[in-house]
Formats: C-alpha cells, structure tokens, sequence
C-alpha cells in the first residue's frame, strides 16, 4: 500500500501512520471536501471534522423546505453518523474552534480540546449580517442561516402571529413563504426599490412581488428599518418614515459575511474573505480554505454551485494531482413552490449589450436574455424557466449563438431546430456539463452515468448521484433524462423492472421475443430488441445465455463469456481465488471408492479443507484453477461427476434413510432420491434448484423448504413445491398428492420444466410461485393431463444435451486457456539497472 | 526505459470478451483482457474492493464485472464505476501483428508495489 508514512504525532490514540487532517465548519463546503478526498484516495489522511454546529452534515439549501415544512430534517441530513463512522472521521460537534496556532499546528476548542495538524482545512462559511439597529439582540430577532435558527422560528410560529422579514433577497424571501405556510402573517421589508435586485430586473421583480402578495404577504420596497421594538420580547419594528410593523418574529435576511475571524486572528491572508489561491490553499501552505468563507481571485461566493468545484480542486491538491479552480460563474433560483425565478450572469445590460425579451402576460411568462457580442451575458427568466439551464450553459461555455439568436427566446426546443417544443429534444441538447441539479451540483452527464449505471428510477437516482434529492426543481429535467437514456421503458415511475439497464424490455418480454422471433444467438437478441450497450452487462448476458439454451435444448452454443465465474469453471470461486469442488453424491449415497478417492485428492493436491456440506456431500477446499482438471479426471476415474454446486442448476436431492432402515419409514426415500437425481442432474435452470425425499411425515431431508419435496407416507407421495432456506425461509406449498414413484417423477419433470420455461432468470421457484399463484402452477401441472406430459417430456429432451459431465471434458482438455495462466511460464524480470 | 515491449502471447488465445493471467516473479499477477470490439487491456489481476480476480469476471464494453462481489472496474482507467470507489492499477498493453505486448516499465512497477 502506498500510505503516506509520516512518523510525528504529538496526540496519544492518533493513528500516527497517516498525515492528519482537520477540517473547521462540519458544514457544505467541509463535508464535501472530504467526501471528494474519499473518493480520490480513501486511505491517506486521518480526518477529524469540528463543527461549532451540534448536528452531523446537512445540506443547508433545504432549510428553506424544513421550514416550509416540505422536509424534515432527517431528509435534508447528507452525511449521517456512519458515514464518519464509517470512513474513520473523527466527529467534533457543538465545539466551535477559538484559535489556531500555526507554529504548534495545532487547533483549539472552547472546551479546551486540541487537535494537531498536518493540514488543516478552514470551511467556516459565513455569518450573516444583522444590521446595527437597536433592539437587535431582543429574544425573537433570528438570522437564517442554521437549524437553530430554523427551529427558533418554528417555535414562534407553532404560536402565530406577526412576523417581519428583513430583507427582500433569496433568503429573506424563502424565509418570508415558509412563515407564511405555517400560518404566520408575514411582511418582508426591502431596502431596495425592487425585490431580489441583484438577481431580477425590475419586470421580473414586479412579477414576483405581485405573485407574493397574492399569497398574502405585504412587501414593503425601500424600506428603511430603524429599530426593533420590545422590551423583553420583541414586538415590532419601526421604519425611518415612522411606520410601527407589530412583530412576534424579526428574521434578518440582509445579506451574510465571510467567516474570517479565525483565520484573521491566525494571522492569515484575509480580505473579504480568506485568501486563497487556485488550490484553496492560504498564505500558510499547510493551511487551507474552502467554501463561502474564502476570496478567490477576488471574489466571495454565496452559493453552493462554487464550492462543489472548490471542493473537487482542493481534493485534487491533497492527492498531488493538482488541477486549481478557476472562480465559478453561478446561477439563482428561487425555492418557492409554485414561483418559477431563475437568473444568470449580468442582466444589467450596459454597453453593447442587447436584450431579447418576450412576455406572454397570460401564462405569466417573462423571459430576458441579455446579448453581448453574439455571446449570451446573462439571462432573467420568470414563471417559466425549463431553458435556465440551457441559458446559462450557453453562457458559461460562451457559445456563438449567431446561428441560433431568432429562435434564442423561445428556448432550446426551438432554436435547435423542428420547431416542435420538444422537451426531450431540449434536454438531448445540453452539453454534458450541463448542471442539472444545482443544489448538489450534479451534470447532465453525472445523472446519465447514474442511469446508465442501473438507476432506473427516480428515486435511484436521488440516492445514487443526488440529482433532484434536494430541492426538486430539476426533477422534470431528471425525468427527462431517465426516458432519452432508457428509452420507451421509462413512462414515469415504472413498475415493470426491466432486464437490465441495457435494455428496455423486461424479463417475460425477453423470452417471449426469443421464442416468437425464432432468434438463436445473443449478439442476435441485443440486436432485434435493440440493446443499448455494445455486448451488455454481467446482469443481462447470463440471462440470455440461459433462456436461448432453455429455448433451444441441443441448438444452442452455450457462451462461456456469457457464465459467471463458477459456472464457467465448473467450481466455486473462494475469497482468495481457489476453487471449491463438490462431486455428486447421489441421493447422498457413497462408498469406500468415491471416499477414497476423495481422500487422495485431498492429500495429492494439499487441500486445505475437506467438509460435509448442507446438501450432503462432501466439499474439497482450496483447488488452484491450474489443477482443476487433473483433480477433475482424478474423481472422474472413481466414477464421480460434477455436483454442480456452482450452478443456476439442480444442486443435490437430499434424502432421508427411508423404509429400508428406519423404523417409521414409509417408502424407499433414499432409492427414489437417488432415480430422481439420475433424471434431473445436469439440467440449466433459472436458479439452482433443491430437491429432497422424507422417508415419513418427520421429513428429517427437510423436503419442505425445497423447491421440489417429496414427503412419504403410507399410501404414497405428497408432493411440494416452492421453499427454500436462505434469508427469507419459505415452507413449500402442497402441489397434490400421487401414489407412485413413477408418477412422482412425472410431476417433478413437468415441474422443473415449467419453471425452466416461464421463471425470471435468478428467481428461485419460491418468488416466482407467488408471483404466478399456486393454482396456475396446480392448473399446469395437475389438472392439465396432457400439458403435464408435453412439459415433462420437453424436460427429458433437454437432458439428452445436458446429461454429460462437464467436468469429464476439462479433464481431457476442453477449455484448457481456463485453467492455464498466458505464455504458460511466469515473467522474470531482470533485475532494475 | 518506455518503449520496451515484452511479447506475452498470441491475441487469439485470449477469449474474445474473456480474460487469460499472466504470471510475474516476485509481482503482481497480470490480467489481460481482450473486449468485444477485439481491444486489449491489462490490469493487475486484483479489485480494489476485495482483492477479487478480476480476470475471471464477466467482460462487457471496456470493463469487466469482479466474480466476488459484482463491482464494475473500467478496464481503461482501472477505476471502479458507479457508486463504488478504489482503482487497480492499468498496463500499458497492445496488441501487434496478433501478438499481445505488455510494458517491462509496467511489469516492473508491479513487482515493485508487490
Ligand atoms: C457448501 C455449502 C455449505 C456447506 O458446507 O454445507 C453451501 C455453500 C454456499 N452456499 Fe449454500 N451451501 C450449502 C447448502 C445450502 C443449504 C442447505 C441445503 O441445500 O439443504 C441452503 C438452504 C436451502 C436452500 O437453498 O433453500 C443454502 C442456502 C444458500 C443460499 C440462500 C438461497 C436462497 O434462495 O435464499 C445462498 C445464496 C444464493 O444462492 O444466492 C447460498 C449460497 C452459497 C454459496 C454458493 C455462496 C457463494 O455464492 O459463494 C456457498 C458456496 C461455497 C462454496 O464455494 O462451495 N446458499 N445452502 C452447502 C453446499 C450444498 C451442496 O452440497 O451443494
Ligand atoms: C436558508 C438558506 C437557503 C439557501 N439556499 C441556497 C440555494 O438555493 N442555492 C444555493 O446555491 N445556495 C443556497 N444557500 C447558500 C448555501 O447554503 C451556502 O452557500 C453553503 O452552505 C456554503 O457552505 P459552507 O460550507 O461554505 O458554509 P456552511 O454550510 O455554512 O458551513 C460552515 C460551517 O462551519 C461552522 N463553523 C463556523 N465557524 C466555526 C468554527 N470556528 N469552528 C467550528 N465550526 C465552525 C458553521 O457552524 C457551519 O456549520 C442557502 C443558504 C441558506 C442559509
Ligand atoms: S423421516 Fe426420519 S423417521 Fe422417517 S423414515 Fe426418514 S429417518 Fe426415519
Ligand atoms: S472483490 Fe471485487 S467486488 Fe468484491
């Protein structure tokens, strides 16, 4: 392993081998930052995360939504207890850092603790500002910033009332629709002539502010607040023109600063935020800064959409593959259900630039792009803003738009072209940079990858790649691209599971093309059905492979790529790449010369281990792939065969001693094991497949958690079907009853059969029999006499093909390119000049 | 030195979307695999997750799916793909002539790891 080894550490318990890490502000920008260093090279530092916060990472955005009571704050949490856990960080809370000492690279707590350092990550964030106006420490005057602060204002809420909001920005008004959803009457006071001026031009700030009040709230514009009102509580606010504004609540929304006083006091480069440079780091190299409390190149940032690329160049810096950050152009949108506001870059217009506008008053529509030298600048986008996205990639990437600029308002449907507003068509044509969800800032091609990786689903892809997991804005977007990347499968949330991700069609659709369409080959299948991959997946392959060999019995070319390991190799793969080899005991019948046998193989090839299995037989142990086949013809030599305990096939028939020996046997339990694993081994199935025979009601072969049990009794067979052990045990249902052993065969083969021929590949009888029901089963293989025969003779014809040891062959050298390593001698290398 | 090339077989006993190992003294040992659109990539024979013989697992587009526990590993970049993480070492491999070469320097580094 290639740690890096760094013998200092001054903490008793520290690991001492790894670098440490220790990251200040357990918020967004700290978090991520280590789940990108997690996810670059896992092992390296030793991570311990100080939060002055006494929770576990949450995606702060979605506050808004707690308090809008959209969330709970259990869904908002990103990283829980095990994440830490389990990536072995070590988790401060409620324990703020009060100082830094950069000689002693160490960190102090205000509970006094210490944490030494190799490289210290600052992630502090920022403080919001309140406004020095009187009564601003009165009970009741909050900030929006943290959980506590939600919590504060629930708590005023859950008594009603008035509130105030001060501020008319993004947050002020996010703050301003959850009061009013929990039933607060909320007046939002504005400094500004116009709402959310930094992000709207005035049409669409007056858009917004008549959608606001016709919800009830009263919005106050160029409103001067001069002092909070109260004596022990507040209750009001007053404006410099005098107005008096009763208010249970005060929210100060006005605007937030950078956290920089632990970095000043440290001694570090700050200027309105901590100085960093292209790889977050400070002007001490083993300090470094990430999030909204640092300047880069200038800027400070107050959304997330920077700090995830933040994140991903400090990351790369800590593994030595340094990439730098660039500064991020970003984007707003609103986070008020049923208000559509979305902005990007400058839409203050000024020289040179032209504006493109279009207004469709009755949808409350309004849509500005702002031009620049065929380039678009920025864009303000109200009541309809599914091209945000498209807009503002265009920006960032500084696309010509000259081809395009007629058709540029009516949005992305239209201006790549058909005129038709193709929502799916606007989507195909985003860049795969293309941001999809900002609040977790996931690309389009993120997303994809995602789906094409097996989230097929909305909710798959909420837990796999984050996409629309917060505030939800991009969810048409992220449906639109779960139906282009998978096609005509998806129809909204599905419920038939397609095969795999390659394809559209399900299971039952699969075999039934197979069949319908004649087709005889698995390139052939991935043609006609229109697979999406070149050659498939692990999913899928084995899949085909099995129902082309059950549709084709004695046609078919088994494809040896198309097998897992096991079934490729005629054994079982252990953890440390030796195999396990079971040959069959018939009925668990055996005799001097197959344990003979056995145990020479075990001595001759250093076996490590030889056990009795749960199916019994006997297990060898820890066979290297290179002697497979010559303890193969060793076993074959006593007459032993395959006991395919590798394979989605007949595994063992279990029996009990029987009428023979025992005194309450009823029937040959051992003897009609043993005829019905002649008759069923060998055979390919969708599962594997267990069979037992109880010589009496006290079932000691367990027949009744099989997929096929035979129970004795005096006058003849009960039959059973579809149990099985495993994790979810299922008792087997009673097929019906027979009284001979002939008969019982009979069913047995019709049974398999059916389930060879109409059960989902890797359903085990147990599902498929409650997914098809008993009685259609009882219908198939009971009531319909001549089905019954057609069934079962389908099965003795297919194991004509399958009766062969497989083993055998390896043995006398098929498939030797399995067993022997390429170029057959090992590589020497010379000795380094 | 780059460029030094060392002849490990004949391409065509390498099953087509299979895998075939190649021993090294003292290193690593060596998967070789050879896709559907008759490319070859070599990786060390060992998933990130559990030490996995990725040569033995199901080979489809440019990765291969480990035996043990069915994580995706790009055969191009060696890292594992989806929600998984960890990366196995890639050598630098091609194919001439129907022969497969595979990098001394490569070689090398694996028995240095090792
Ligand atoms: C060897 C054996 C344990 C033993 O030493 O006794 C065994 C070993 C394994 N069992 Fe088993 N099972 C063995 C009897 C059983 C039994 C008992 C029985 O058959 O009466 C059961 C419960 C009955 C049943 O299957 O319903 C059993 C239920 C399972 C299950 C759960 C199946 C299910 O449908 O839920 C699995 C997991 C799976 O197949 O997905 C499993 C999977 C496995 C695998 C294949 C795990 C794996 O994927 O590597 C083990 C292979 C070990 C190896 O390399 O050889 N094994 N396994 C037994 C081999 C029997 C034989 O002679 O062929
Ligand atoms: C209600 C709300 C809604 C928002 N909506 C959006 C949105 O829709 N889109 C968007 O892009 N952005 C939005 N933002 C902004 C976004 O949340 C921030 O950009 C982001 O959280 C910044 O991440 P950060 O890690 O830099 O800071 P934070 O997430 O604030 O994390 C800093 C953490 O450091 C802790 N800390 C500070 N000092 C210390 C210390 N001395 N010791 C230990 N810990 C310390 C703090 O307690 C805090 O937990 C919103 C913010 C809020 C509050
Ligand atoms: S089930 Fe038990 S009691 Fe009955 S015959 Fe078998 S061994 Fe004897
Ligand atoms: S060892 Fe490869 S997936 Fe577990």
């Amino acid at each position: 392993m290639n740690m890096h080894v760094k013998v200092n550490s001054d903490e008793p318990g520290d690991p001492g081998a790894r670098e440490r890490l220790v990251v200040v502000g357990n918020g967004m920008a700290g978090c991520r930052a280590i789940e990108e260093l997690l996810a670059r090279e896992p092992g390296r530092y030793h991570v311990t995360i100080i939060g002055a916060e006494s929770l576990v990472n949450y995606n702060r955005i979605m506050l808004s939504p707690v308090l809008a009571g959209e969330k709970t704050f259990d869904e908002i949490v990103i990283n829980d207890h095990a994440w830490y856990e389990g990536n072995g960080i070590r988790l401060i809370t409620g324990d703020p850092v009060t100082a830094i000492d950069r000689a002693a690279r160490k960190v102090v707590t205000r509970s006094g603790t210490h944490v030494g350092y190799d490289k210290l990550i600052l992630a502090t964030g920022s403080d919001p500002f309140i406004i020095p106006v009187p009564g601003r420490d009165l009970p009741g005057v909050v900030s929006f910033r943290d959980m506590r602060d939600v919590e504060h204002m629930l708590g005023a809420a859950a008594r009603g009332g008035d509130a105030v909001v001060i501020g008319g920005g993004l947050l002020g008004l996010e703050a301003a629709h959850g009061l009013t959803l929990r039933g607060m009457k909320v007046t939002v006071i504005h400094l500004m002539p116009t709402l959310m001026e930094r992000q709207l031009d005035e049409a669409a700030a007056w858009l917004l502010r008549s959608a606001l009040e016709a919800r009830g709230q009263t919005i106050l514009t160029g409103a001067n607040t001069a002092e909070i009102v109260g004596d022990v509580q507040v209750e009001g606010v007053r404006l410099k023109d005098g107005t008096l504004i009763p208010a249970a609540l005060v929210v100060m929304a006005v605007g937030i600063r950078p956290s920089v006083a632990l970095a000043r006091e440290a001694g570090l480069a700050v200027g309105r935020g901590i100085q960093v440079d292209d790889h977050m780091v400070t002007s001490d190299a083993d300090v470094l800064a990430v999030g909204e409390c640092v300047e880069h190149d200038g800027q400070v940032y107050g959304l997330v959409a920077p700090l995830w690329e933040m994140c991903r160049a400090l990351a790369d810096g800590l593994v030595d593959r340094h990439t730098g950050y660039r500064g991020s152009v970003t984007s707003t949108k609103l986070k008020v259900s049923g208000i559509d506001v979305f902005s990007a870059g400058d839409f203050a217009g000024g020289d040179g630039a032209e504006d493109i506008v279009l207004r469709d008053a009755s949808r409350g529509v309004y849509k500005r792009v702002v031009v620049r030298g065929d380039r678009v600048v920025g864009a303000v986008l109200y009541g309809d803003t599914a091209d945000g996205g498209w807009y503002f990639d265009l920006l960032r990437r500084g696309e010509d738009i000259a081809p395009i600029r007629d058709m540029l308002i009516f949005g992305q449907a239209y201006a790549s072209g058909g005129g038709q507003a193709d929502p799916k068509a606007a989507v195909a044509a985003l860049s795969d940079s293309a941001e999809i969800c900002g609040c977790n800032g996931v690309s389009k091609a993120r997303v994809c990858e995602a789906i094409v990786g097996g989230a097929v689903s909305l909710d798959a892809v909420r837990s796999t790649c984050k996409a629309s997991a917060s505030c939800g804005s991009c969810t048409g977007l992220v449906e639109q691209l779960l139906s282009l990347t998978l096609g005509s499968d998806y129809g909204g949330e599905r419920t038939v599971k397609t095969l795999c991700k390659c394809t559209s069609f399900g299971h039952d659709d699969v075999r039934r093309e197979i069949v319908a369409q004649g087709m005889r080959a698995i390139p052939e299948v991935m043609h006609k059905l229109h697979w999406s991959t070149p050659d498939g997946c692990s999913a899928c392959r084995p899949a085909l492979n099995y129902y082309l060999l059950c549709a084709l019995p004695g046609d078919y070319v088994d494809d040896q790529q198309s097998r897992f390991v096991n079934e490729r190799m005629h054994a079982n793969i252990q953890k440390d790449g030796t195999y396990s080899v079971v040959p069959r005991m018939w009925g668990g019948l055996t005799n001097p010369r197959e344990l003979r046998a056995i145990a020479d193989v075990v001595e001759k090839f250093n076996a490590p281990l030889v056990k009795v299995t749960g199916g019994q037989r006997l297990d060898i142990f820890g066979i290297k792939k290179d002697d497979l086949p010559a303890v193969w013809a060793d076993l074959n030599a006593a007459g032993m065969v395959s006991g395919h305990a590798y394979g989605k096939s007949l595994r063992t028939v279990k029996t009990c001693v029987g009428s023979d020996w025992c005194r309450f046997g009823t029937q040959d339990s051992t003897g009609l094991g043993v005829k019905i694993e002649q008759m069923t081994w060998g055979s390919w199935m969708p599962h594997k497949f267990k069979i037992a025979v109880s010589g009496c009601p006290r079932n000691c072969a367990e027949a009744t958690i099989k997929d096929f049990g035979i129970v004795c009794v005096d006058s003849g067979y009960e039959l059973h079907i579809g149990g099985n052990g495993g994790m979810k045990v299922r008792a087997t249902d009673l097929l019906c009853k027979v009284t001979t052993e002939a008969e019982a065969m009979h069913y047995c083969a019709a049974f398999i059969q059916l389930y060879r021929e109409e059960a989902r590949y890797l359903d085990r009888t147990a599902p498929w029999l409650e997914r098809v029901g008993l009685d259609y089963i009882k219908q198939r293989v009971v009531e319909d006499a001549d089905g019954r025969d057609a069934l079962a003779e389908r099965f003795l014809f297919s194991q004509r093909f399958c009766q062969d040891d497989p083993w055998a062959a390896r043995a006398a050298g098929a498939d030797r390119e399995q067993h022997a390593h390429l170029g057959d001698r090992p590589l020497v290398l010379e000795a380094a000049e | 030195m780059t460029g030094d090339w060392i002849d490990i077989g004949a391409l065509a006993d390498i099953p087509l979307r299979g895998a075939r190992t190649v021993q090294v003294v003292g290193g690593e040992e060596i998967a070789v695999f050879r896709t559907g659109d008759d490319r070859v990539f070599a990786l060390v024979n060992r998933c990130p997750h559990k030490a996995g013989q990725l040569s033995q697992g199901i080979v489809h587009g440019h990765a291969v799916a480990c035996p043990l526990h069915n994580w995706r590993i790009s055969l191009e970049t060696g890292e594992a793909l989806g929600e998984d993480r960890g990366c196995t070492p890639t050598i630098a491999v091609r194919a001439d002539a129907g022969r497969v070469l595979i990098s001394r320097d490569a070689v090398r580094a694996t028995a240095m790891a090792a």
